[in-house]
């Protein structure tokens, strides 16, 4: 194992293992990319089968009715989107115990799972742009401004003001999310002029442009995670090369800093969506999903080990 | 200088904070406009049963289409991005399905922000439109014998009433069929009956078609108004004995009518 500071060469090793990688083993590094498309698309599909096709869980029992803002699994379990709450709140209306607990139910899964696992495995737009980051790298398209990411959070603040300013929830009559999984589950109307301007944004004009940049909800998820996420990317500095594969597919590379994780032990902030982008690709093994509390065990253990 | 890098670095500060704030004021303003747009700029949309007033249902819906889900007739949508009604929003079209008034209301039931009220316990309550008739070409009002939406009315009798007319060079009445506020729920089964070519009755929100009087106004042959209090017959009392007091007029009499001129 090499020393703490890694050198040029251990760098250059761990990317020529990326790169010699079978078939196999690339098809394998897909896993959490596949899980995702199945869990983003099995929701819908859910929401599809039971709108059109009148899906039951038991007899009179409707799987799951509604849509992304507000649902009811199984008749039993109301869920509702925290974000649009909160922004109905503020517009100043009374809302029924049933959306204030569906939103309480949701608020706590993902407190404790972590905020943005609602973007990387839930979200439907996230798939449009997972395809137009993916046409970017293809075709490496070259940047032609940068903006700081920070900028989700004043459109949050100002989506949570504007509520409050115009009486109506301010994101959720602009969002293209809704729009998104409203029209694929209720039909269409002209909601994909939205996302073919977010694909073309993110594919030519800013990298990770909506969803790491612009969007408010994923900023939203991204203030819930932040502290109380158990779900992380374990991060162990002892076999990382340096090489810098994670931090070139990671959609929010800024939460790699390898220094700053090194330090805490694993991926801390909340802008990461546990997309599962880095961990399958390191060569060395140093990323890793795990739950925090094994995380502080696992690292204890590999620090004794190392010196 | 050391003072004048400072100034410039000041000046420099201050405008960039300059643009930026006149970044976000652009963007919060056309944000505002958009939400505007959206949200008020179409009063046409007829609202599932139990809506509350529109301000506050386009506040409170979360656009979820639970009440779509619900609806055993299939009569909501939920409203398209890029149409002529509030994006995301139940709507109806009568002509195409109109609300067949179910005693249980679903769609009032599967609704979890309260937009669809649950203080509507019964559904002949319910106010989602009214139902106007363009009399110019109401085939009962031309003076055939149509009378569907009369018979259709889910409450005949009370929403639409039939008045006869006499009609000029024939024996046989004229039918006209009447709508009333008070009774008609906006369900637009009548609208989805009404045989013409483009229907001759048809639902709009209230706002769309309802006059207002005006507080102060007095229609002296009613009772109901302060004025004529004076000359309402007061109601024969349960003992049976003599009316306490004679009306001074009779009701509606003044002194263009009474001949004293
Ligand atoms: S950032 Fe917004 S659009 Fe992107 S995946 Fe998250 S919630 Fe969806
Ligand atoms: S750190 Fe890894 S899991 Fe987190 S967003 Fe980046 S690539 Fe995805
Ligand atoms: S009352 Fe019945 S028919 Fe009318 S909108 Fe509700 S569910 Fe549909
Ligand atoms: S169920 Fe209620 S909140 Fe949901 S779309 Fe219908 S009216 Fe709106
Ligand atoms: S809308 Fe037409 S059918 Fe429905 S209650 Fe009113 S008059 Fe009757």
């Amino acid at each position: 194992m090499s020393a703490i500071e890694p050198t040029r060469q251990d760098a250059q090793a761990s990317l020529d293992k990326i790169h010699t990688r079978t078939l196999p083993q690339r098809l394998w590094s897909w896993r959490y990319i596949v899980l995702r498309r199945l869990s983003q698309l099995g929701i819908l599909l859910m929401f599809f089968g039971t709108a059109h096709w009148g899906w039951q869980i038991a007899q009179d029992v409707p799987l799951l009715t509604g849509n992304l803002s507000a649902s009811k699994f199984a008749g039993i379990l109301p869920m509702a989107d925290p974000f649009a709450v909160l922004q109905i709140f503020l517009t100043g209306h009374v809302l029924q115990t049933e959306v204030l607990l569906g939103a309480g139910t949701v608020f706590a899964f993902y407190l404790i799972l972590g905020g943005r696992v609602y973007c990387a495995w839930v979200c439907p737009v996230n798939m449009v742009t997972d395809l137009a980051n993916w046409l970017r790298m293809r075709l490496d398209v070259r940047p032609i401004f940068h903006i700081t990411r920070n900028v989700r959070y004043l459109m949050l603040a100002a989506a949570l003001v504007l509520s409050v300013v115009s009486g109506v929830a301010a994101f959720e009559w602009v969002s293209p999310i809704g729009m998104m999984h409203r029209e694929i589950i209720f039909g269409l109307g002209l909601g994909f002029i939205a996302l073919l301007a977010i694909f073309l944004f993110d594919l030519l004009i800013l990298k990770n442009g909506w969803c790491g940049h612009l969007c408010p909800l994923g900023a939203f998820w991204s203030v819930i995670g932040h502290h109380t996420a158990q779900l992380r990317v374990r991060f162990d500095a002892s076999t990382c090369t340096h090489c810098g594969e994670c931090a070139r597919v990671c959609p929010e590379p800024q939460v790699l800093n390898l220094k700053k994780i090194a330090e805490v032990g694993y991926v801390y902030s909340g802008e990461c969506s546990n997309c599962g982008r880095c961990s399958p690709l390191c060569p060395e093994g140093s990323l890793a999903f795990d739950l925090r509390p094994l995380i502080r065990k696992h690292n204890e253990r590999s620090a004794r080990v190392t010196p | 200088m050391a003072m004048a890098e400072k100034t410039v670095t000041r000046r420099e500060f201050l405008l960039q904070v300059a643009q930026g704030t006149a970044v976000a004021a652009t963007g919060a303003m056309l944000w505002l406009y958009m939400l505007r747009q959206e949200a008020r700029a179409h009063p046409f949309a007829l609202r599932p049963p139990g809506a509350l007033p529109e301000p506050d249902f386009l506040a409170a819906c979360i656009k979820c289409g639970k009440c779509v889900n619900d609806c055993p007739y299939d009569t909501l949508k939920l409203a398209p991005a890029g149409g002529n009604l509030p994006i995301g929003t139940p709507f109806f079209t009568p002509r195409d399905i109109p609300c067949y008034l179910c005693p249980d209301i679903p769609c009032m039931k599967a609704c979890p922000t309260g937009a669809l009220s649950p203080e509507l316990n019964n559904i002949n309550d319910s106010r989602m439109g009214l139902a106007v008739i363009d009399i110019e070409n109401c085939l009962s009002w031309r003076g055939l014998r149509c009378e569907i939406c009369h018979r259709e009315c889910p409450l005949k009798g009370k929403a639409i009433t039939l008045e006869t007319h006499p009609r000029p060079i024939s024996k046989h009445a004229m039918f006209y069929p009447m709508v009333h506020s008070d009774a008609c729920t906006g369900c637009g089964i009548c609208e989805k009956a009404c045989p013409t070519e483009e229907p001759a009755i048809r639902v709009f929100p209230h706002k769309m078609v309802q006059g207002k009087i005006g507080e102060h106004y007095r229609l002296g042959w009613t009772f109901e108004t302060e004025i004529t209090q004076d000359f309402k017959p007061s109601a024969p009392s349960a003992a049976g004995s003599a009316p306490a007091k004679a009306p001074k007029k009779a009701p509606g009499m003044d002194y263009l009518n009474e001949g004293g001129l």
